[in-house]
């Protein structure tokens, strides 16, 4: 056998429960014991707009939190955004509900095995799979800080359980409609200059990803991205979902964010270079 | 017993259902979804003499009922390809067709001189027809002559042992003059369809969507142009295998190609919705045609070409 999706299989799981959250649902799916191969930074891919959709593709979510012991057994949450033709009839299922999914799929957050200090930085709903990262890190002695950003108030992901496993949440608007006016990214380079952080673990748009890597480069902090690019398949057979990414030896070449990713060393992704195709081939 | 088993040129497949080159990367991405070994074969994603980027992203925008991509052949190279996807292909027991696709016509007689001496292989796919090169004058199944070139160069360089099959593009005024062309230039079978051209236009920029501009419209939405492009070819042509393909998303997509001509089927953009589509397609398949009383695939391959005084007079009233 492979290695590639080895943990992953595809089921029928049961919507438990779903709520708006401001500009957000979270939903909740049984998925029984599947909850035991997922990671913080794992993503689903689900089947959308039932039986006869002219919707052909999965939607891929991040898994925001999973928990083994709920009262239905293994659940998984997502944070979903309908903004989209699919994200909007997955917000409309209601409670019993079935859903097509196949996970857990993509690399997952490294988990330092000494206590660190560590920042989260969430762009909108990037935030979602942040808060089951926070409860692992917590659980594991680190610091957990937590900053969250997005161009105004609605569009920030932030329940009140979530803040149970940080031990600093800061919120950064644009407008200045929520928490402190700016962009997330912007305390970043104070916090590394004064050594209070080890590990960045970042979700959310590109643009962030990329200043971010950009903040940590030539400092001794890890950056560890979720990214976002689009994708068809979900399970690497597809490679549309690509990102130019340099190996160890520096040499570029377009990587899957599906089975490579989402979760990536940010040093290691060419962000000058995505969007466009490295000159040469090594 | 259904017999499911079927034949392009010389070469025999327990099953007719393929993965569609492109669609199935070197197999190793579906292994933990399904059994490689219960399917046909595996066709692996068309590979070229050298490791490619492909085109830049964004590469896919979704369409009713299809989809349009534009990865532009990105592969490890023939060399890769033939050290490491190929022998573990071999390794899980799967059969194998390998895709080639060349630049040049020297490009394609040197990738079908490395295949020739691989083992484990079933068949060789030619793909002439990938929409997604920088050039269009390159995709040499829109030109007769270029067509008939690529497939004599390679014939001849490969010998007469492994069976070729030509893999044409839906988007000329006349298929069936082209696939005559590399049929008589030495191709034993024919893969039809490729995808279809097209573009999906963002509103947000107000730009083509796709950062190669165009790509390949493939699904259930090019589904009966699959349909016409096997039954008029298998019309003209009764005795070339053809290898259909075209928005085949259940066993009912399946055997409709089937009845068009098709010996066999492959499985693309339905693999992207559903790893596992091609087990259930051949479930479906294999019921459907119990149900209509077929003891084989063989018997129902053209079946739609019989003529009208054989249509059982009980469907008429």
């Amino acid at each position: 056998m492979s290695p590639i999706n080895k943990f992953s299989g595809r089921m029928i799981a049961t919507v438990v429960s779903n709520k708006r959250v401001g500009q957000y649902h979270q939903i909740l799916l049984n998925v029984g014991e599947m909850v035991n191969n997922c990671k913080p930074g794992n993503f689903v891919a689900i089947k959308v707009g039932g039986e006869n959709a002219k919707m052909i593709l999965r939607r891929a979510f991040a898994i925001s939190r999973v928990s083994l012991t709920g009262p239905y057994g293994g659940s998984m949450e997502l944070i979903v955004a309908p903004f989209g033709q699919g994200s909007k009839w997955l917000c409309s299922q209601d409670e019993g509900s079935e859903i097509d999914l196949i996970a857990p799929l993509g690399t997952a957050f490294g988990i330092p095995t000494q206590p660190v200090r560590a920042l989260l930085v969430g762009g909108g709903y990037g935030s979602a799979p942040l808060f089951g990262l926070a409860e692992v890190l917590k659980n594991r002695g680190c610091r957990v800080d937590m900053y969250l950003g997005a161009s105004t108030g609605g569009k920030i992901y932030a329940p009140m359980e979530g803040k149970r496993s940080v031990n600093v949440l800061r919120i950064y608007t644009e407008d200045g409609s929520m928490g402190e006016r700016g962009r997330v990214t912007e305390p970043i380079p104070t916090l590394i200059a004064d050594g209070l952080v080890d590990v960045i673990y970042s979700c959310g748009p590109m643009p962030m990803l990329r200043a971010i890597s950009e903040i940590v480069a030539g400092s001794d902090v890890v950056h560890q991205c979720a990214v976002e690019e689009s994708m068809a398949c979900g399970v690497g057979i597809c490679m549309t979902c690509v990102l130019p990414v340099a190996d160890a030896d520096g040499n570029v070449s377009m990587r899957r964010s599906c089975i490579d990713g989402p979760v990536m060393d940010g040093a290691n992704v060419a962000w000058d270079l995505v969007g466009k195709v490295p000159e040469v081939f090594p | 017993m259904i017999d499911l088993s079927t034949t392009l040129g010389n070469a025999w497949f327990p099953s007719p259902l393929f993965t569609a080159s492109g669609c199935a990367s070197s197999g190793k991405e579906l292994a933990q979804f399904i059994d490689l070994r219960e399917i046909g074969a595996v066709v692996t994603k068309s590979v070229m003499s050298k490791p490619r980027h492909g085109r830049p992203t964004p590469r896919i925008a979704e369409t009713p009922s299809g989809m349009i991509n534009s990865i532009g052949l990105q592969g490890p190279g023939i060399d890769q390809f033939l050290a490491q996807d190929l022998p573990w292909l071999v390794s899980q027991k799967a059969r194998v067709i390998v895709s080639i696709a060349g630049e040049t016509v020297e490009e394609y007689a040197t990738l079908a001189r490395k295949v020739r001496s691989a083992p484990g292989i079933s068949a060789l796919e030619v793909n002439i027809s990938c929409p997604n090169v920088e050039n269009r004058g390159l995709v040499f199944a829109c030109d007769p002559d270029a067509s008939r070139r690529v497939i004599d160069g390679v014939r001849k360089t490969l010998g007469g042992e492994l069976p070729i099959i030509a893999k044409l593009s839906p988007d000329v005024t006349d298929l069936v003059s082209i696939a005559k062309g590399v049929v008589d230039a030495g191709a034993d079978g024919l893969a039809l369809i490729n995808t279809v051209l097209s573009m999906v236009i963002n509103l947000e920029t107000m730009r083509p969507h796709l950062g190669a501009k165009t790509g390949g419209l493939s699904g259930p939405a090019i589904r009966p142009i699959a349909v016409r492009a096997i039954y008029q070819v298998h019309e003209a042509l009764p005795t070339v295998p053809i290898l259909g393909m075209g928005g085949v998303a259940t066993g009912r997509d399946a055997l409709e190609l089937i009845l068009a001509g098709a010996k066999g089927v492959s499985v693309g953009t339905a693999s992207f919705g559903d790893p596992a589509a091609i087990i259930s397609i051949q479930n479906e398949l294999k019921e459907l045609l119990k149900v209509r009383e077929f003891t084989s695939v063989a018997q129902a391959v053209g079946y739609a070409h019989r003529p009208v005084e054989d249509i059982d007079t009980r469907h008429e009233q």
